[in-house]
């Protein structure tokens, strides 16, 4: 559907990718730890490996979690937009399909959180 | 027209001064003068059948208010000279009024705003009349919150610029852009959001515990203003409920699209409600009642009442009703350990729960808080004994629609997040829930303009790419006095010195 307007209601996106400087935004959601309460909203830059992403942005985002230090993520279950994906970590994330928004899902099986809730 | 008597009798008074006051236009075509009242598609045959259950007319609103007024103004300067701030519960208190106060109050504002905008473009004398005074309702209610709890900015951190805050701090973008959905909708849509689905449907959620919250936790003040605005919001939604039964009574054709309003509004005003209902479980040190009891009664009990009032014009209740049922176990926690780890980026502060507080909420969460929340807030207070308070260094993901982080969980799976997304005309959007990824589709022209404060700070738009800078600079929240965990704070060291429980402290109170 499309909104029912006065006159031709139509405006820029506010998010996209030239607004950013050259970066672009990725989400990063590891399942079973919600002491951080949503996704990681990360800046990054498009032609850094995968194994950097990981290694400088991903690892110290989750730090803070007691399962970090245990977690295989490189190795980890991946989905990229929900879909199944296995990264290659030394390819820029514009090579392995991670474009601007993108949402990358993280399962490292059998860290289930604090106390075994998810958490 | 011939007056014949000296003093009018009530119904002729009614008369004159409302639908008397409009005319039929001779020179200007009626679509001209209210170009807004067609496009939405709603159709009005008949605008006489409006009726305005109070009756009230503007002279008669005046003395009221200004009665009111005065008692109200009496109480507050009594509130001041005797200190009443020190008689509240506790200090932790204070911050819901900081929440209220950024959060509720600029809405009051908008609400004012867009009565006075809709109040001009609907053909109907009645209908104007009656947002001509809900939006007189609507300014002194902004006004008199602010004087209520001017008090409170004397003597503690972080209710010292409301309105600024309220355009640019990342969890207030989700109240104001509630309002700035509403506000760039036609007039229809407008009442059916604001006066229908917000002040008919869930008000009660957010006026009664706050109010009665108040109450149970000694501020007089607020109380006060509870009381004066009582008979103002009887008002506003006896005309929440006029409208819709009016607009679905002048056509059939109207009701498909009241109910995609409904089902929208319904949705947004619960996202929004969701920080009332951890103010209602955690803020308030002298709780009134749990969020999920307050959601039992206004909604599940008093909503139901009223969906089945309509289904006789072919309404049934809102489509994801029953997601917003089942949260009720999982809402205010959900919340509250969000706010908590980013208390670095608040104007209030927050704290762990204390163990008499846990068990209330054992109590009134019987399914949910032992095994989901409990062990979170053992583990976090673990942390900051061992002098690690966490905060997320992180920014959150957003919801394109409601702007809330995407912490919600989905029905009957608690850890894990009802996250969706969907790609529109080439870009990636993302959405705390089915339901916000609806109203998305609905509408896309409007959501992909939303002013997403994390994407904003990373465009560079907010005086600085830290949290440190964006926070203090931009958001005028002052680092170490208004943020931060509520133990240890100015404001707890402060509340402790009135308690006489710490040597006083000189900076405060020193008269």
């Amino acid at each position: 559907m499309s909104v029912n307007a006065l006159y031709d209601y139509r405006f820029e996106p506010k998010d996209k990718v030239e607004n950013f400087n050259g970066m672009q935004l990725l989400y990063v959601y590891w399942p079973n730890h919600l002491l951080f309460c949503a996704p990681f909203a990360l800046l990054v830059q498009p032609d850094m490996t995968f194994g950097d992403l990981v290694e400088t942005v991903i690892k110290p985002a989750a730090a803070a979690h007691p399962d970090a230090a245990k977690a295989d993520f490189l190795n980890a279950e991946w989905l990229l937009n929900d879909e199944p994906f296995t990264p290659r970590a030394d390819a820029s994330l514009k090579d392995n399909g991670i474009d601007h928004k993108s949402m990358l899902t993280v399962t490292t099986p059998g860290l289930n959180g604090i106390a075994d809730v998810g958490y | 027209m011939a007056v014949k008597n000296k003093k009018l009798n009530l119904k002729d008074k009614y008369q004159y001064l409302t639908r008397d006051m409009a005319w039929e236009p001779s020179y200007q075509k009626k679509e001209d003068i209210f170009p807004d009242e067609q496009f939405e598609g709603i159709k009005i045959t008949d605008w006489s059948q409006w009726e305005d259950p109070f009756r009230l007319t503007m002279d008669a609103y005046w003395k009221y208010q200004a009665e009111k007024e005065k008692k109200l103004y009496a109480i507050f300067d009594a509130f001041a000279q005797n200190n009443g701030h020190q008689n509240i519960s506790d200090a932790r208190y204070v911050n819901a009024l900081k929440l209220f106060l950024t959060g509720v109050s600029p809405l009051e504002h908008a609400a004012f705003q867009g009565y006075a905008k809709v109040g001009r473009q609907f053909s109907g004398a009645g209908a104007r009349v009656a947002c001509q005074m809900q939006a007189i309702d609507e300014l002194r209610h902004s006004q008199t919150q602010q004087h209520a709890m001017s008090h409170y900015n004397k003597h503690f951190n972080g209710l010292h610029d409301a309105a600024y805050m309220h355009d640019r701090v990342w969890f207030l973008s989700v109240p104001k852009s509630f309002f700035d959905d509403a506000r760039s909708a036609g007039p229809f849509e407008f009442l059916t959001a604001i006066s229908f689905s917000f002040e008919y449907v869930l008000t009660n959620l957010l006026f009664v515990p706050f109010m009665s919250g108040a109450a149970y936790n000694g501020d007089m003040a607020t109380v006060t203003f509870g009381f004066s605005a009582q008979s103002d919001e009887a008002r506003h939604m006896t005309l929440g409920l006029e409208v819709i039964k009016f607009i679905l009574e002048q056509h059939e054709d109207n009701v498909p699209i009241v109910q995609r309003w409904i089902d929208k509004w319904f949705w947004r005003g619960f996202r929004l409600l969701s920080l009332v209902s951890m103010m209602m479980d955690y803020m308030l040190p002298n709780k009134v009642m749990s969020w999920a009891e307050a959601w039992e009664v206004y909604y599940e009990q008093n909503g139901g009442a009223l969906f089945k009032d309509l289904e006789r014009y072919g309404i049934r209740p809102p489509k994801y009703q029953d997601v917003a049922n089942d949260a009720k176990h999982h809402l205010s926690h959900q919340l509250w350990t969000t706010f908590y780890q980013y208390s670095q980026a608040t104007n209030f502060h927050t704290w762990i729960p204390e163990k008499e507080e846990m068990d209330w909420m054992s109590e009134k969460y019987p399914e949910t808080f032992d095994k989901y929340y409990r062990p979170r807030y053992e583990y976090l207070a673990k942390e900051a004994a061992a002098g690690r308070r966490f905060y997320n260094n992180t920014l959150p993901q957003l919801c394109q629609v409601c702007q809330v982080p995407t912490l919600f969980t989905e029905m009957g799976a608690p850890t894990k997040l009802s996250h969706r997304q969907l790609v529109h005309e080439g870009e990636r959007y993302h959405f705390c829930s089915e339901a916000c990824c609806d109203i998305f589709k609905d509408e896309p022209e409007k959501y992909v303009q939303a002013w997403l404060p994390v994407h904003q700070i990373y465009q560079g738009n907010c005086e600085g790419a830290d949290v440190e800078t964006v926070v203090q600079k931009y958001y005028h929240i002052n680092i170490g006095e208004d943020n931060f965990e509520y133990v240890g704070s100015p404001d707890h060291k402060h509340w402790l010195s009135i308690k006489g429980q710490k040597p006083a402290d000189q900076s405060k109170d020193a008269a």
